[in-house]
């Protein structure tokens, strides 16, 4: 074969780097630079209306951490994205195991199971409102019924601090099991029937048989899952837009619609940036854990 | 044990088994049959505390349905994701075709590192990044106007499918590239003449994410378009039909089941490969 023809249509190298290259300009263009501004932003005193803009070091944070709104939107954060991934950790366990055998209909029961994360969480959260509604909640119509409120007991879901803070958590979790589910039966699939059926053999039991087997077998693959729902539900912001945005006196607000609340409504971009900024170092944690994770499973 | 007790036994393990599930399914889907059931009730059925909600207590009706189509700008909204959704999918593809096949196939080690550096964006949330951007947009010219969305929304479609596709590429045999660049196609020709025919399920796989990303996007939606006729659906029901104080809930549930079931059933043919875009790829 000759290779007189070295057009660009037939080097490699250059081929591979032209394909790539408009993916890449992309992503500098529209997630890089702007996440640079964002940490210029977050030192400056920049303002939705004005196009005139100061260094003041680290003014904003400071101000930040004197904020009592802040420092609780900073704690509800971690409250929610951990209590809710505990929770969904739990039950997408058991919801997968349940999942595994094979039963007429199953298709149905994985839609039915799998429509939370599909149908978009914002319209999926006004369903839950009306769930939650003050004077019309079909729960607590539905409990009063059954006889487990008592005349006088008629909870207001979303105007109360603590139910609603235990609110948010029920629709995040909601929200992220079908996920964290589907992720997890693609690991407990994979196990080879072999070792399950030593495991029996050699008289295992189901706790047994759960913590010292399956589980490790399939802790990669939940690591995953269980990063993919502490970024999703550390970041979002639209539960509570959509739920209690940010009430009762801003005892729900986390990070993500703090910043929104004050960057965009209040037009105080720099303090915006600064609190999205908070987010970063759980973000980093997340994706070096990743790379570990996606390092080791390479090696071996 | 007996024959007797082993089959006790398996029955109730199914038992368990059903009724595990049907709390789950209960759980999963009470929203949407909830939305289902108010959207074609009267609202004087609707807004009687007293009476058993689980019941119709006057016949169906579909004026919630009416006002939601013709008295407000549902419509207007849908077709305005429909309309960022299709050139969103436009772009997405013609960036992530290429950078995937490159990435599978031209780059190496470098292309390695490089698709986990794509990957990675992933984790850079739209919540860090909408504030600059809305600067970004302004300074464009283009606040208020759909093509704002048309700009941001591939800046996290992009990543996410150029790994699916990378994996989609990847389990291509090298053979069949060979063999049609020693029947005369140059190295581009037998990507694109051989390779992508094969990589039909891949592309559409990418096409319903891409969509169903779009659809789904609320932060950058909200950030970037003020103005009433222009929203996308995830942001116009929320913030336009919920304003103030009377809630028109049978009209807002309709909207919320009406924009929701349909894009979930199409997901849902599609999410195994969707799930092996999110771990495969971060794991093998």
């Amino acid at each position: 074969m000759t290779y007189h023809t070295q057009s660009l249509a037939d080097n490699e190298k250059w081929l591979g780097r032209v394909m790539i290259a408009p993916a890449i300009v992309y992503i500098i263009a529209l997630v890089g630079f702007p996440f640079f501004l964002a940490l210029y932003y977050s030192v400056s005193n920049i303002t939705v209306g004005s196009n005139e803009m100061a260094f003041i070091g680290l003014d904003n944070f400071r101000h930040l951490l004197n904020n009592r709104t802040f420092l609780r939107a900073l704690r509800n954060t971690f409250v929610f994205a951990f209590v809710s991934q505990a929770l969904v950790l739990v039950l997408a366990k058991a919801l997968a195991l349940s999942l595994l055998r094979d039963f007429r209909g199953k298709w149905v029961v994985r839609l039915l199971i799998l429509l939370p994360w599909v149908a978009p969480i914002s319209l999926g959260s006004i369903g839950w409102l009306w769930i939650l509604d003050s004077v019309y909640s079909v729960i607590n119509w539905s409990c009063r019924a059954l006889g487990i409120f008592g005349p006088m007991t008629w909870p207001i879901w979303l105007g109360q601090p603590t139910l609603a803070m235990a609110s948010i958590i029920t629709v995040h979790v909601w929200r992220l099991l079908p996920l964290a589910t589907v992720i997890l039966l693609g690991g407990l699939t994979s196990i080879p029937q072999d070792i399950h059926d030593a495991a029996a053999v050699d008289g295992a039991g189901f706790w047994r048989h759960n913590f010292q087997i399956t589980i490790p077998l399939v802790l990669p693959i939940m690591l995953v899952a269980v990063l993919f729902g502490v970024v999703f539900a550390f970041t979002d912001m639209i539960v509570i837009y959509v739920l209690t945005r940010g009430g009762p006196y801003d005892t729900t607000q986390v990070l993500a619609s703090l910043a929104f609340f004050t960057g965009i409504d209040g037009g105080d971009l720099g303090t915006g940036a600064a609190i999205a900024l908070f987010l970063f170092p759980v973000l980093a944690a997340s994706a070096i854990l990743l790379l570990r994770l996606a390092r080791r499973t390479e090696v071996t | 044990m007996s024959k007797g007790m082993y089959k006790a036994k398996a029955w109730g393990a199914k038992g368990a088994n059903f009724g595990i599930l049907a709390a789950f399914v209960a759980f999963a889907a009470f929203p949407f049959y909830w939305m289902l059931m108010t959207m074609f009730k009267e609202t004087r059925d609707l807004m009687n505390p007293n009476q058993n909600p689980f019941l119709f207590h006057m016949p169906p009706t579909l004026e919630h349905l009416r006002v939601l189509f013709f008295d407000t700008l549902y419509l207007q909204w849908l077709w305005n994701t429909a309309f960022v959704g299709f050139l969103v999918v436009l772009i997405t593809l013609v960036t992530a075709i290429p950078a995937g096949y490159s990435l599978a196939r031209l780059t190496g080690k470098t292309g390695e590192r490089l698709g986990i550096g794509i990957f990675l964006t992933y984790l850079v949330p739209p919540t860090i990044l909408f504030i600059p951007l809305s600067k970004v947009i302004g300074y464009l010219g283009l606040q208020d106007s759909l093509f704002s969305l048309v700009l941001v929304y591939p800046s996290f479609t992009i990543p996410f499918c150029t790994w699916l596709l990378m994996g989609f590429f990847k389990v291509i045999p090298k053979d069949i590239e060979e063999a049609a660049m020693i029947d005369g196609h140059s190295r581009l020709g037998a990507f694109w003449k051989v390779v992508m025919p094969m990589s039909i399920a891949g592309v559409l796989t990418v096409i319903i994410f891409t969509f169903t990303l779009v659809m789904q996007e609320f932060v950058y939606g909200l950030t970037f378009i003020t103005a009433a006729s222009r929203f996308t659906v995830s942001v116009g029901v929320p913030t336009f039909l919920v304003r103030g104080d009377v809630y028109f809930w049978g009209s807002l549930m309709g909207a919320c089941f009406i924009a929701s079931v349909p894009i979930a059933i199409l997901y849902n043919l599609f999410v195994d490969r969707f799930i092996a875009g999110f771990t495969v790829g971060a794991i093998k």
